[in-house]
């Protein structure tokens, strides 16, 4: 009980004072996560939007493909970014691996199919009539799309949360493509990792209280919005 | 621009194939600048699919669709024709946002400024006497607002066209008549060419300058009201479009409750609250006229008397249908019992009867 309360007393300290490691490792663990939701969204909405609006041969398998990306075990990600990365590997010749870059190349796979899985399914939930009512209002195709998404702004809100939440609290990835290095592309989830197996709960729970805090804040944030919708 | 002709469509050889299946087969139809065309027909007849074909959602599989004399997709291209169109379908289709920024919505695409857009919308939420509404949430609206709603929307954009698809469908009655007599001023004030799809005969009635009958993707038979509800072609039309007389005529005199209708130089004396110098609808269903052989002078208290010609006998099981000439034309039903106690038989000369109070008025709206 003592380790525990000490080891809270201490990581207090540490997120009051503004430790600067653990300050960088936050800021770092933000930038890298940040940046992968944003380049999933690019895809992730297009794609899910274009599958939601067609009809293709091979669509059927389309989905249920991205439906099982959501669920993407973020280790086995991790292994195949490896060996894309490693110096031999098809893609060896950017030297990225053990790099921030990297990083959010894994955490971009990780996350595209989540943002993609949600988006479809937003869109999906829309009236079919109404994207004939929007062409009929005399729309282009472009702006009949940016309609509909505006129209699936809450579910997409959700995707974005979702995206961000999952890749921010994944480890196995991070730490097999990143490497773990202090001061470069050390993250909340691989320090927390690291000062529990040495014995430093301290830090250890500073950086867990942080990821919680961020969680939560990511509730917030989508709960606020959700019932002021629901309010108007 | 403009054509010779008053045609604002012209359809031509039109079919529309979805799996196999085909669902529209339009030979010809043209619709004038300014009318009101009414498509009626049972739910699964194409008219829904009709419609939406004219608006090119999409194109016909077959056959041309001509705008003002251009064809589309040749001479003028899709997205520029429906710049000229707007739909309401059964389901207002709101956006999820004020009844100010649906209403406006197209107009935002089209990239009209802002106070331009302020002012039509402003416009548009007055003529359907939503303008308290502007800043409610869509989601927040009853079934008869976001209908208007919806309405104004496709009048704020000024469409050559309108396209409504059983736009009253889900409504209750007393919502239905109230937009109903809405949207009738405003079609009466802008004259904008409409194209109404509805499985409501009353509705096409009251509405329409011509109606035309669908079944299995096709239009049987077209034409004005009267019409195409007193000589149905065939026995789905009649079915259909019921078996009443219809008679359209203009309120000369007025009384208290009363009224009296020019129709072909007849007076007819119905019940009802009009205005004077109206153009109405009378609908006379054939089990309400009574015919008999006796001289005129013999009285009765229906006030509508009328001498006719029998031009057509038709058995109908229990009874017979007597259609006359009245000088305007006038169905009765008869039992076939008094068929043979007044020696009914085509050519002769027969009194139709018909009580004010057995004609129903349907008001219509100014041409």
């Amino acid at each position: 009980m003592d380790l525990i309360l000490e080891g809270i007393k201490k990581a207090f300290w540490l997120l009051v004072t503004f430790d600067p490691e653990v300050f960088s490792i936050t800021l770092l663990s933000l930038q890298i996560s940040g940046s992968a939701t944003l380049i999933s969204l690019f895809f992730g909405i297009s794609v899910g939007t274009t599958v939601a609006l067609t009809r293709f041969r091979g669509r059927r398998i389309a989905v249920s493909l991205i439906n099982t990306g959501m669920g993407l075990p973020p280790v086995v990600v991790g292994l195949f970014v490896t060996i894309f990365l490693w110096r031999n590997g098809p893609l060896g010749f950017f030297e990225m691996l053990y790099t921030p870059t990297a990083m959010i190349l894994a955490q971009t796979v990780i996350a595209t199919p989540i943002v993609m899985g949600i988006t479809l399914a937003a869109m999906q939930q829309l009236p079919a009539k109404l994207r004939l009512q929007i062409l009929a209002l005399g729309a282009t195709r472009l702006q009949m799309v940016w309609i509909l998404i505006k129209e699936a702004r809450l579910p997409l809100l959700a995707a974005v949360m979702a995206g961000f939440g999952g890749v921010i609290s994944e480890v196995g990835a991070s730490i097999m493509v990143g490497g773990n290095i202090k001061g470069y592309s050390r993250v909340l989830t691989t320090a927390t990792v690291m000062e529990t197996s040495r014995g430093n709960f301290d830090v250890a729970i500073a950086l867990g209280i942080i990821l919680l805090l961020f969680a939560y804040l990511i509730n917030l944030i989508l709960t606020h919005v959700q019932q002021r919708e629901r309010a108007r | 621009m403009n054509n010779d002709s008053s045609n604002i469509l012209e359809i031509n050889d039109i079919k529309v194939k979805r799996a196999g299946a085909l669902l529209v087969d339009i030979p010809s139809l043209q619709v004038e600048r300014g009318e009101i065309l009414s498509l009626i027909g049972p739910n699964g007849a194409g008219k829904t699919t009709l419609l939406l074909t004219l608006c090119c959602l999409p194109k016909p599989t077959t056959g041309e669709i001509s705008f003002r004399g251009q064809k589309i997709g040749s001479d003028v291209s899709v997205f520029e024709y429906r710049r000229n169109l707007a739909m309401v379908f059964q389901e207002p289709l709101l956006f999820n946002t004020t009844v100010f920024k649906n209403v406006a919505s197209g107009l935002t695409i089209r990239g009209m400024e802002k106070d331009q857009i302020r002012r039509i919308v402003k416009e548009s939420l007055e003529r359907f006497g939503i303008s308290h509404l502007g800043e409610r949430s869509a989601r927040t609206l009853s079934g008869g607002e976001a209908q208007r709603t919806s309405l104004a929307r496709a009048f704020a954009i000024r469409p050559e066209i309108l396209f409504l698809d059983e736009p009253f469908a889900a409504l209750d009655p007393p919502t239905r008549e109230a937009l109903i007599e809405d949207l009738q001023a405003v079609l009466q004030d802008t004259h904008t060419t409409t194209i109404f799809a509805t499985h409501d005969r009353a509705e096409a009635l009251r509405l329409s300058d011509r109606i035309g009958v669908m079944n299995d993707g096709s239009i049987l038979q077209i034409g004005a009201p009267e019409e195409v509800m007193n000589h149905p072609m065939n026995e789905f039309v009649a079915n259909f479009v019921g078996v009443e007389t219809i008679l359209r005529g203009k309120v000369i005199r007025k009384d208290e409750g009363s009224f009296v209708t020019m129709v072909s130089d007849h007076e007819i004396e119905a019940v009802g609250d009009v205005k004077l110098g109206e153009s109405v609808v009378l609908c006379i269903r054939p089990e309400n006229v009574t015919l008999s052989t006796a001289s005129r002078s013999e009285t009765t208290s229906a006030r509508n008397v009328f001498r006719g010609r029998i031009t057509k006998i038709t058995p109908l099981g229990f009874f017979q249908k007597i259609q006359l000439n009245c000088g305007f034309s006038l169905v009765a039903y008869v039992t076939r019992h008094s068929v043979d106690e007044l020696s009914l038989g085509e050519g002769k000369d027969v009194n139709a009867s018909f009580k004010a109070t057995a004609i129903h008025v349907v008001r219509k709206r100014e041409k």
